[in-house]
């Protein structure tokens, strides 16, 4: 039987603007296994966002249900809401967020800070984790000194400060240049090989649909279509070469 | 990887954490902080200048001195003239006017990390306590330079209108002379001057960082300043 690790039953967001109330999701249902490489991909306005949101517990719906564990989400006391943030998501966005009075070290060790974890050993999962993305030479450089790649590096090893079971990357690669959009798409893809994490990410990067296993179509806040990796075409075509 | 494990409780961090996140971030935003603070010191140096200056009169004309400068009308009329309260009342909404201004812009300008550290697993009482150590040390530092710098300023004014008899009769200690205005004194009001900026201080910060952090933290990280 398959282990499903997030569900979504009839999830619904409203903005209200004013008097107008906007429909962000109109019911979204999906589950998601543990281990997959899963995209949300539609159009700007589509909804994505807004439902990677809800899947991380960065915001709350306004009808619905998010399952994930099988753990209702809106059941969570803050304690616990505060505790699945840090333990068992990391999140890498579109603009990075890292905290720009912080060094790479230090936006590494936050969230190792807010588990409770011993400075020693959160300085050396630090230095470990910086290597691994390959900034194992600017660990104490400040964001504001790092490339867009380079930063969003470290917020790829923030994300794994604290072993999480889940990552959540919305847009990860929307503001890098196409080779360093496919060096952190190729970080993202081996981290869910080898480690077994599930990847969860909204896109409308075409690079990153030829990676994942299942692709969810949004549309207008609703899901459209969910397809596998084998069903689509996708040409990416080579770009820089060596 | 416990992932069946139910989802324990979020820890509390030690204070000595809080303390250090407080002053690496006061250190590192060094530039800021100092606007930030120069807007509590000025707030609070006007307004202890203008309470010492009315301290220093009715201390001087308690003691039959007259100011050499002050006109006819103000002087013949004992103790605090309409004019001295309507002067001390406006310094006092004009400094904290200023200070809640300052200390909201500078949370304000911060949603975004407020987001982002509830992202990384951080309590709301976490975020405050941060914002509270921030803005008190901030608060005390910057009132505490503003009244010594309003006290001086009231010592020079002083000094020009009663020469060197201010030093004689310089109100440093509360009294309450016979028939004459209660006088609060230089230290009392340096004192009350640091208290109020403080607690304006922290206020102005906890106030809007609670808010901050009791949103969502994606709506905390749409907010755009």
């Amino acid at each position: 039987m398959a282990d499903i690790v997030v569900k979504t039953e009839d999830v619904v967001k409203e903005y209200r603007m004013g008097s107008n109330v906007l429909r962000a999701l109109d019911g979204i249902n999906i589950e998601i296994l543990r281990g997959e490489y899963i995209s949300l991909m539609g159009p700007s306005g589509s909804g994505k966002s807004t439902l990677f949101n809800m899947i991380g517990a960065l915001d709350r719906p306004t009808e619905g249900r998010v399952y994930i564990d099988g753990q209702n989400m809106s059941q969570l006391s803050q304690r616990q809401i505060a505790a699945f943030r840090c333990h068992r998501v990391g999140y890498i966005f579109q603009s990075y967020n890292l905290l720009h009075v912080r060094s790479a070290h230090g936006n590494v060790t936050l969230p190792m800070i807010f588990a409770g974890v011993s400075e020693r050993a959160r300085n050396e999962k630090a230095e470990k984790l910086l290597d691994m993305v390959g900034l194992g030479d600017r660990i104490y450089h400040l964001p504001d000194e790092l490339s867009g790649g380079q930063r969003q590096r470290v917020a790829i090893a923030r994300a794994l400060a604290n072993d999480p079971s889940i990552i959540l990357a919305d847009e990860p690669t929307a503001n890098l240049d196409t080779i360093t959009g496919r060096e952190i798409i190729d970080l993202i893809k081996r981290l869910n090989n080898e480690q077994g994490v599930t990847v969860i990410s909204a896109t409308h990067d075409l690079k990153m649909l030829d990676v994942s296993d299942r692709i969810v179509d949004i549309r207008d806040g609703l899901v459209e279509r969910i397809r596998n990796r084998d069903e689509i075409e996708i040409e990416v075509g080579e770009v820089g070469g060596e | 990887m416990n992932q069946r494990a139910p989802i324990e409780e979020q820890i509390d961090l030690p204070f000595v954490e809080s303390l250090r996140i407080s002053f690496q971030s006061l250190k590192i935003r060094f530039g800021r902080s100092i606007i930030t603070t120069a807007g509590i010191t000025l707030g609070i140096a006007f307004l202890v200048s203008v309470w010492t200056n009315n301290e220093i009169n009715l201390a001087l004309q308690e003691s039959g001195r007259q100011s050499q400068i002050n006109t006819f009308e103000e002087t013949t009329q004992q103790g605090i003239s309409t004019k001295d309260i309507w002067l001390i009342v406006m310094s006092l909404i004009v400094c904290v006017v200023g200070i809640a201004n300052s200390m909201l812009m500078a949370v304000t300008e911060r949603f975004r990390e407020i987001g982002t550290m509830k992202c990384l697993g951080a309590l709301d009482g976490f975020v405050v306590r941060l914002f509270l150590l921030e803005s008190g040390f901030q608060g005390f530092s910057g009132a505490l330079i503003g009244a010594l710098i309003g006290t001086l300023g009231a010592i020079l004014l002083g000094l020009k209108d009663y020469g060197l008899d201010l030093f004689y009769y310089f109100p440093l200690l509360p009294a309450q002379p016979e028939d004459g205005a209660m006088q609060l004194g230089v230290i009392v009001v340096i004192l009350l001057g640091c208290i109020l900026g403080m607690i304006l201080a922290v206020i102005g910060s906890s106030f809007p960082a609670w808010r901050a952090a009791k949103l969502p933290p994606a709506e905390a990280m749409r907010t755009e300043v």
